[in-house]
């Protein structure tokens, strides 16, 4: 996983509640068996509207993403993740999130960002006023900051830690294999098989 | 003080628990598909590592698989299917492709081999998971990362959720499903009002449910964000796993019965969260809008977006469903009508289906996709699809088909549902495509009409 300590960048306001990861990415996307190139695929339908967002030039090369609430509810598709990441963003500003979306992001160093929603509303409107503002997001000292604004968010300690650090769960865990081990042992034996 | 449902089985599930890390959950069962998990393999190959335990984890094609009988037409879609294949045979998993008789939409195909018990941990890469909670099981869906973890150590890290209890008291009116009720609870609590919770829904509605309808709730949980949602196992949990395939025989089915009825939660156990709904006051329900939130009485009417708790959000919606405010719910025209998905594809959803459907004639076109291949065999054993062709509706094979149309079967940009799916977004159906949320039984009264229709009123 990339490691995620600070980021500063432009940010992308899109002024939507409830962002569902069939928006974030279309299911004829989710064919791919590889794990790149869904950049091309994200927010497929309403990029083909001229007046979407996105397709605003002034902001070309934005990495923040700051969204209206609920972002990335619905199905759990990591797609979702990657077709931000691959598009350029490194963080996404919201009031809520679907837990499954921002489970995945932190699993893939994109880093969700919960900030209560009148803070994103004058995050959205210091980037609607200035596209030019440029917006840091600090992992390290939980905090976001723009022009002389700072607000502080919460993470949990141990991801914090993983995305300091770039650590990949996988690896963690398997340190713990005797743990696993044991646990096995000790498993009901009615429990069903699939064999 | 007492423990919960979902505290008990997730603290008969930690394998590893220390001081400000997340629990390390044990997975009971792995539920896999084509979409979410070629990368997971791919992962597990650059890393050199192997499935740990392959004897828990079983595979299906759904998503892709076309429902008129013959091959994938679709390069990628069969690109996919064929990665699955590949990847089951590599790692030793256990498959139901195409045309076995064991295949179907993953949820279908879990508690039908038996193979989804109480007390259990099941995930896999769909946000549906939240189905097999019908049986007590916390259950719940994962990101592609998380079922490369699983697979390789059939552990999973989390935090334990907040627990929600949702209770419902009262009867069903009659006319009133398993459907309408979980659609009228979104539609209260709104598609977030479930973060960072489990929701156990209670009460005598609940209790009175079948597994089908139970499974119907739990199914539609993660559409009020919860991260599962679970019924406590009872009588009715009992008699429905009693005989199938993976269910325990004998002496060790008697211990596992004696162990599922302690999953209950106690008397003097507290919830984070409490909401009371009477189901007596519930009617048929359909959802007018892009999010399953954005639901009504079928009685009532598409509603004034300022009247709404999100206004911005309504008004999108009603632009893009092609809707104006005031118009009564049952004058809505609709061009298709999709029976199916892990939500409504069961026996019990196809029998209501067929009940209306009898003797009667479709106006709309409509699709009729059984959950599974053993659905299917049960449906046509009682001759429901001679009622369905009768009616002119299509009988198809199984998949997700129109759920989410990543076969196929899709809506044209413009056309219009009413769809036994969980989920009204945007292109959902197909591009362009509008979608309402109704129950089996409504999409069958809808389709004789070819406007949103409440049986009583056929
Ligand atoms: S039927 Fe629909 S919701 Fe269920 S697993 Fe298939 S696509 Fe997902």
């Amino acid at each position: 996983m990339e490691a995620f300590t600070t980021h500063t960048g432009r940010g992308v306001p899109l002024r939507r509640s409830n962002v569902d990861t069939d928006q974030i990415i279309p299911a004829v996307w989710l064919k791919q068996v590889s794990r790149t190139g869904f950049e091309k695929g994200l927010f497929a339908a309403w990029r083909e509207d001229p007046a979407f967002v996105l397709n605003d030039p002034v902001y070309e090369g934005a990495s923040v993403l700051v969204a209206g609430p609920d972002f990335g509810t619905g199905s759990s598709r990591e797609h979702a993740v990657w077709a931000l990441q691959q598009y350029g963003f490194r963080a996404v500003v919201a009031a809520r999130f679907g837990d499954i979306f921002r489970n995945n992001s932190t699993k893939m160093g994109l880093l969700p960002v919960v900030l209560p929603a009148e803070t994103v509303e004058a995050l959205q409107s210091a980037i609607e006023a200035d596209p030019a503002t440029e917006v840091t997001v600090d992992l390290s000292a939980r905090q976001v900051r723009w022009g002389a604004e700072a607000a502080g968010f919460e993470i949990d300690d141990y991801t914090r830690w993983r995305l300091l650090e770039g650590l990949d769960d996988i690896g963690l865990t398997l340190r713990h294999a005797d743990d696993v081990e044991t646990y096995e042992n000790g498993r009901q034996s009615w429990l069903p098989t699939t064999v | 003080m007492g423990r919960t449902l979902a505290e008990k089985v997730w603290e008969q599930h930690v394998v590893r628990r220390a001081d400000g890390e997340p629990d390390l959950l044990y997975i009971d069962l792995h539920l896999i598909h084509e979409v979410t998990s070629p990368q997971a393999f791919d992962g597990l190959r650059i890393a050199g590592r192997k499935v740990r335990r392959p004897d828990l984890t079983i595979a299906t094609e759904d998503h892709n698989v076309p429902t008129v009988l013959g091959p994938i037409a679709d390069p990628v879609s069969k690109a996919q299917v064929e990665t699955l294949r590949k990847n089951a045979a590599e790692f030793g998993i256990r498959l139901h492709p195409m045309g076995d008789a064991g295949q179907g939409v993953v949820h279908i195909i879990g508690p039908q081999f038996g193979l989804t018990q109480p007390g259990m941990t099941v995930v896999c890469g769909d946000s549906h998971t939240s189905t097999h909670g019908a049986f007590g099981a916390l259950a719940f869906g994962i990101g592609t990362s998380e079922v490369e973890h699983v697979l390789a150590t059939q552990t999973l890290p989390a935090y334990r959720p907040k627990t929600m209890a949702i209770e419902v008291s009262g009867e069903l009116p009659f006319g009133v499903t398993s459907k309408d009720l979980i659609l009228a609870i979104i539609a209260k609590i709104g598609t977030g009002g479930g973060q960072g919770h489990i929701v156990e829904y209670r009460g005598e509605a609940i209790r009175g449910l079948s597994m089908e309808g139970r499974m119907t709730v739990c199914n539609m949980s993660i559409e009020a964000g919860a991260r599962a949602g679970m019924i406590a196992p009872d009588e009715t949990t009992f008699e429905y796993l009693r005989g199938r395939a993976h269910a325990p025989t004998g002496d060790a089915w008697d211990a596992a019965v004696a162990y599922w009825r302690s999953l209950r939660t106690d008397d003097d156990a507290a919830f984070d969260t409490v909401v009371e709904i009477d189901a007596s006051t519930l009617a048929p329900f359909v959802t007018w809008g892009t999010n399953p939130g954005q639901g009504a009485p079928l009685s009532g009417a598409v509603p004034v977006p300022e009247e709404t708790s999100d206004p911005a959000a309504a008004q999108r919606a009603l632009d893009y469903m092609g809707l104006s405010a005031g118009t009564p719910l049952s004058e809505i025209q609709v061009d298709t009508v999709f029976v199916g998905s892990c939500t409504n594809g069961r026996l019990e959803d196809l029998r209501a289906v067929a009940e209306v459907l009898r003797g009667r004639t479709v106006a709309a076109r409509t699709l009729i996709v059984p959950g599974s291949m053993q659905v299917k065999a049960d449906a046509e054993a009682e001759g429901l699809h001679e009622v369905f062709t009768a009616a002119g509706a299509e009988w198809r094979e199984a998949g997700c088909s129109m759920c989410l149309g990543m076969n196929p079967d899709i809506l044209a940009p413009g056309e219009r549902s009413a769809s036994t799916s969980n989920r009204n977004f945007e292109g959902r159906q197909g591009k362009g495509g509008r979608t309402h949320l109704v129950s089996p039984a409504v999409a069958a009264a809808s389709a004789v009409t070819g406007r949103l229709t409440a049986p009583a009123d056929l």
